[in-house]
């Protein structure tokens, strides 16, 4: 890791200033992405601004059906809610699955929200709760806050502070993951509301987390895996790697989509 | 340059450290706890996990500086003098190790589990949970009959307790 320096931080506003000041700082949250990435010298920041102490990032609340999540609450917070388990299943599934129980520990709502990594699980989730991301300047819907691969709505001095979203009647979630790094091949999270359903999917898309447009409109007439029958997607807008074809990621994700709704 | 104040297995320290010292760095280096090891550098094996205000996290992917007025606690400081804590004892009776580089990460991970789980565990929960923790020579089955061993133990004693 390249040499770097320290800042601790007690407010929102403190933060934002310090992000002016600095040469190139970088906000640190949980730390679970941005160290490795600077150890790996793929990252070398100027200034590190420490979120982890501010107590305004942090902590859940659900009023009704009405949740939000502070950006500095750790997926084990998440997954321990028993008010989110109760209004989002899928949600408490999904942030069990996510890395291991110590990167849980630490890492972060609103440090993987900004990272955006294609094969990341929180992407899939906001899509499918139509999620608004709170930030220091402003709000965005998830739809726009997602932006491509690593990439952002979020500007040079703008901080994630909640997101919040209406709990749906259902949720589900289901993970094929990378057997190496566990991170989603693909990632399905489905959530059904009165009117609609909406499905989110990681890992999977060229440009990122989508919304699978045809399987909402399947699963709006009907609610059930056999919906899906006979429904494709286009390889060419599929992400191929070594670890699998574009043709393999379409099929990945219908399979994934019909656990995700089993669960559900 | 930071100074910076913890505690580590109950001892106040104190130290100065580079801003990018990691947590696993100044325990092995500025206090001597070797028993916290380094088995990658990815933030993936977890041969370096400790317990930072009772959760287990990597002490790989943690900054010294952020554990700052923290409690800290290390292999070296899960037994009670000579008397081994219940999921060492659990893992030198199962033969839960074999060249034992992964062992204090293993066992700080399973102490923390057994503690989250509180006592319901089975083995796919262990499996699951060991997520984070690579070895490369036992195949894991003697890992997990230790763990569990040892949450049957742990139990027991808390009940006898309660
Ligand atoms: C071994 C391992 C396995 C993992 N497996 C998975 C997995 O299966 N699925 C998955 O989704 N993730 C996985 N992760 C990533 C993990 O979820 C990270 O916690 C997360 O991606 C980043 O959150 P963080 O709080 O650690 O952020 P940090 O690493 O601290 O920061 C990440 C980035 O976000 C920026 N940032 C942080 N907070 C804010 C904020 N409030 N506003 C604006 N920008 C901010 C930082 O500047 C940085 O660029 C894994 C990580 C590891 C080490």
């Amino acid at each position: 890791m390249y040499s770097t320096t320290y800042h601790r931080v007690s407010s929102v506003d403190e933060a934002v200033k310090l992000l002016g000041d600095c040469d190139e700082a970088a906000l640190l949250s949980g730390g679970q992405t941005l160290l490795p990435t600077m150890k790996a010298r793929l990252a070398a920041p100027s200034d590190l601004i420490d979120l982890g102490r501010i107590d305004a990032l942090k902590g859940i609340s659900v009023d009704g059906r009405s949740v939000k999540i502070g950006a500095g609450t750790t997926h084990a917070e998440i997954h321990a809610s028993k008010e989110i388990a109760a209004v989002c299943p899928g949600l408490h599934e999904m942030t069990g699955v996510l890395g291991d129980p110590a990167v849980r520990h630490m890492g972060t709502l609103g440090g993987s929200l900004a990272n955006n990594d294609p094969a990341a699980d929180y992407p899939a989730a906001i899509l499918a709760l139509d999620a608004t991301i709170h930030t220091s300047k402003r709000e965005i819907e998830a739809g726009q806050f997602l932006v491509g691969l690593f990439e952002t709505a979020l500007e040079d001095d703008e901080i994630i502070t909640a997101v919040s979203f209406e709990a749906p009647e259902r949720s589900g979630y289901e993970k094929f993951r990378n057997p190496a790094s566990r991170y989603a091949m693909c990632g399905v999270f489905v959530a059904k509301s009165a009117e609609t359903v909406r499905v989110g999917v990681t890992g999977a898309g060229g440009d990122g987390a989508f919304r699978w447009e045809a399987a909402e409109e399947a699963l709006a007439q009907r609610f059930e895996a056999s919906a899906l029958e006979g429904l494709s997607l286009d390889p060419s807008e599929m992400l191929g790697d070594l670890h699998g074809s574009p043709e393999y990621r379409a099929n990945l994700v219908r399979v994934m989509a019909k656990r995700a709704l089993a669960k559900a | 340059m930071s100074n910076v104040t913890m505690t580590v297995n109950g001892r106040e320290v104190s130290g100065e450290v580079e801003d990018r010292t990691l947590l696993v760095q100044f325990l092995r280096e500025n206090l001597g706890l070797t028993g916290t090891h380094v088995g990658c550098d990815t933030s993936q094996c977890g041969a370096c996990v400790v317990h930072v205000d009772g959760r287990a996290v990597k002490s790989c992917t943690m900054l010294a500086v952020q554990a700052e007025d923290s409690a800290v606690t290390t292999i070296e400081g899960v037994a009670k003098g000579d008397e081994l804590h219940p999921v060492q004892a659990a893992f030198r009776e199962h033969h839960g190790l074999q060249c034992g580089y992964c062992t204090p990460g293993m066992i700080m991970t399973a102490i923390d589990m057994i503690r989250r789980h509180d006592g319901d565990l089975d083995e796919k929960t262990v499996r699951h949970d060991l997520e984070g923790n690579i070895c490369r020579c036992t195949g894991y089955q003697n890992i997990v009959k230790a763990i569990l061993a040892a949450n049957e133990e742990m139990s027991g004693m808390r009940e006898a307790a309660e």
